[in-house]
């Protein structure tokens, strides 16, 4: 995998210079970023930084003021998230946008529901025995256990409920999935399952883009670290040799307290800078 | 839980199911809280029955009760599609009282020069009904898509926006018709429309009929449910009103969904608006007043949820039943008037109650 990386099969998704201002707030200041296949990359920073305003420019939902962006070596501009999804790429949002009162089969199919054949299709009729069939196969492929598929999401627990918005993503995306800080509200179990649902849609070949705060699973589970600061990347880490601290030090700028009591005090650190910066930016 | 590791067969807990289990194909709990309401309509109709005998338990009376409840149905199959959406529909009475003024004008302008109508004949009616019918269904769906446009593309509460056009639609109407019933409208329409029995036969002792606005009735609830149950437009309509941040990223268009979920409430009332001309010869104002409270109530007892996202038309059905069988029941037992909304309001309460306790039990979120 090294090998590949070095010699490096080519990016299916480039930007470079990306600027985007939102009123006075330079939220992104020329942001470069690669995404290679077979990869996750871990994309850190405090709150503030930028790490929600580049993922929306990526996936569409903003459009950037400078920059160019490459996908799948060709140079793209994508209108809306339609657009992006089209394209083949996904995202796992924090709040899972699910639809709770729906089981998950309707959450993984919405917006592009199977229809039945001929006219009961015409008229809109749904083929759901299509679409548990292809969602039963989804999950089994992705090791995700849902015990009753009729169910509303309502009814299941947290993890679960993390396991089909991943698999949506999953059973959509050709290309590249988001994936904005999908361990958030989880337990330590469900974490777990998590990260390695993370692991093997890497392995299915499809780049996995990673937003967290929590530098023990973006260490856990990332094959590359891009730190940023401000709007900008400031360091790119390889998650085997650098450290938590280096991360740390990487998303916060040079600590005032110089580098004296770092590892937990500084995560402690991270943490509080996080809450003040809160409401800064989006 | 998410059983992801290949290798933790052992430690996963004792209760993790098989990969995947076959999907059920209608959710237990909707199955459960519609047998609920069932239970509670089944209950005072032997409670009636018990009571007064053979006064209430006649075929011929329960063909009274169903011809009294199908203009409410058409309202309450409506809310359910907006309520649904987790919006709310107040106009639909207003609506209602509209399209019939509508229909009547447009049919007596129609039917015949303005002496002959007064002289009570009408050569030309059979233009004019038809006439008249669309553009009482029509003027429905007008009020329905301008509900939903200014929900939409103002961003107002539904409350509000249908609070308005509650008042707007009422004014017009009492305006278009002077606040005085339409005049000269042709009787055919009800002798051989509205009260006509497309079937009618004796069967044990008792006349069956099947009148054409209880047939049109049962079809468009019919069609409402399996649209609502079975179709993408029914799948987006719950979507939307269960998380309409969500149905919004997933690609659908929840703008023109909700155009057209307020619309289908407007067209509905525009059909009840019609009927109530053709079974009584004018729609009055004051009887329709309360018809979207009535609506409502019976989506809600129904199981319908105010906060969006749950819903049947099956009980919608139920709750629109229920309420006529307290009337029906409690005028044959000879009961005050007034005890109807009394029972019926303590029956709205329990039931929602009931069904909000049964769903919290199940729920995790």
């Amino acid at each position: 995998m090294d090998a590949e990386r070095n010699g490096g099969p080519a990016p299916v998704l480039r930007a470079s210079g990306i600027v985007k201002q939102f009123g006075a707030v330079r939220a992104l200041d020329g942001v470069d970023i690669e995404v290679r296949p077979r990869e996750v990359v871990a994309l850190i920073g405090d709150n503030g930084a930028g790490k929600s305003t580049l993922v929306n420019v990526l996936t569409g939902v903003f459009r950037p003021d400078d920059g160019q962006m490459m996908f799948d070596g060709r140079p793209v501009s994508f209108a809306s998230p339609q657009a992006a999804r089209t394209a083949g790429i996904e995202t796992v949002y924090q709040d899972l946008a699910i639809a709770p009162h729906l089981d998950p089969v309707a959450n993984i199919f919405l917006g592009r529901e199977y229809r039945t054949p001929g006219p009961l299709g015409g008229l809109g009729f749904l083929d759901r025995r299509r679409m548990v069939r292809e969602t039963e196969r989804q999950l089994a492929q992705l090791k995700v256990r849902i015990p009753g598929l009729g169910r509303r999401m309502t009814t299941l627990s947290g993890g679960q409920r993390q396991g089909v918005a991943v698999a949506r993503a999953v059973m959509w995306a050709s290309k590249v999935v988001f994936m904005d800080e999908p361990t958030a509200a989880l337990g330590v179990a469900q974490t777990g399952q998590v990260l390695q649902l993370v692991r093997q849609v890497r392995d299915t070949g499809i780049p996995v883009v990673f937003i967290s705060h929590n530098m023990p699973h973006v260490f856990e589970v990332a094959d590359r670290i891009v730190v940023l600061r401000l709007g900008r990347v400031v360091r790119e880490l390889d998650p085997r040799t650098a450290t938590i601290d280096e991360a740390v030090l990487a998303m916060t700028g040079s600590l005032a307290s110089g580098r004296v009591g770092l590892g937990d005090g500084a995560m402690a650190n991270a943490g509080s800078g996080a809450a003040e910066g809160r409401g800064a930016r989006g | 839980m998410v059983s992801a590791s290949a290798g933790r067969e052992a430690g996963q807990a004792p209760d993790s199911q098989p990969v995947a289990e076959p999907a059920t194909r209608r959710r237990p709990l909707d199955v459960l809280s519609a047998y609920f309401t069932v239970l509670i309509l089944l209950a005072l109709i032997a409670f009636f029955s018990l009571w007064t005998g053979r006064a209430f338990f006649d075929l011929g009376n329960f063909q009274n009760i169903v011809i009294d409840a199908s203009q409410l149905l058409l309202l309450a199959v409506g809310a359910t599609f907006v309520i649904i959406t987790a919006g709310v529909d107040l106009s639909v009475g207003s609506v209602l009282v509209f399209s019939a003024v509508v229909c009547a004008k447009v049919m007596v302008r129609f039917s015949g020069s303005a002496e002959e109508v007064t002289r009570y004949e009408f050569p030309t009616q059979s233009v004019g009904i038809p006439l008249g019918i669309a553009a009482g269904v029509l003027s429905g769906l007008a009020w329905g898509v301008l509900n939903g446009l200014l929900v939409t593309k103002l961003k107002m509460p539904s409350f509000i926006v249908t609070l308005g056009t509650l008042g707007m639609a009422l004014g017009f109407a009492q305006l278009l018709s002077k606040g005085v019933n339409v005049p000269n409208v042709p009787p055919a329409i009800q002798s051989e429309i509205g009260l006509r029995e497309l079937v009618g036969f004796d069967f044990a002792g008792d006349r069956i009929r099947l009148q054409l606005p209880v047939l049109i009735a049962i079809v468009v609830t019919v069609a409402c449910g399996v649209a609502l149950a079975r179709t993408r437009f029914g799948r987006y309509t719950y979507a939307i009103g269960s998380n309409a941040a969500a149905a919004r990223r997933a690609g659908i268009d929840v703008d023109r969904h909700l155009i057209k979920v307020y619309g289908l409430s407007g067209l509905l009332a525009g059909i009840a608006g019609v009927f109530d001309l053709f079974r009584f010869g004018n729609a009055s104002v004051a009887t329709h007043s309360a018809d979207n409270l009535a609506a409502i109530s019976a989506a809600v007892i129904g199981g319908t949820s105010l906060f969006g996202g749950l819903g049947t038309v099956f009980g919608s059905v139920i709750g629109t039943f229920i309420p006529a069988v307290v009337r029906n029941g409690t005028v044959i037992a000879r009961v005050q008037p007034f005890w109807q909304q009394v029972v019926i309001g303590a029956i709205l309460i329990v039931a929602v109650f009931l069904d909000q306790r049964r769903r919290r039990a199940e729920e995790r979120m």
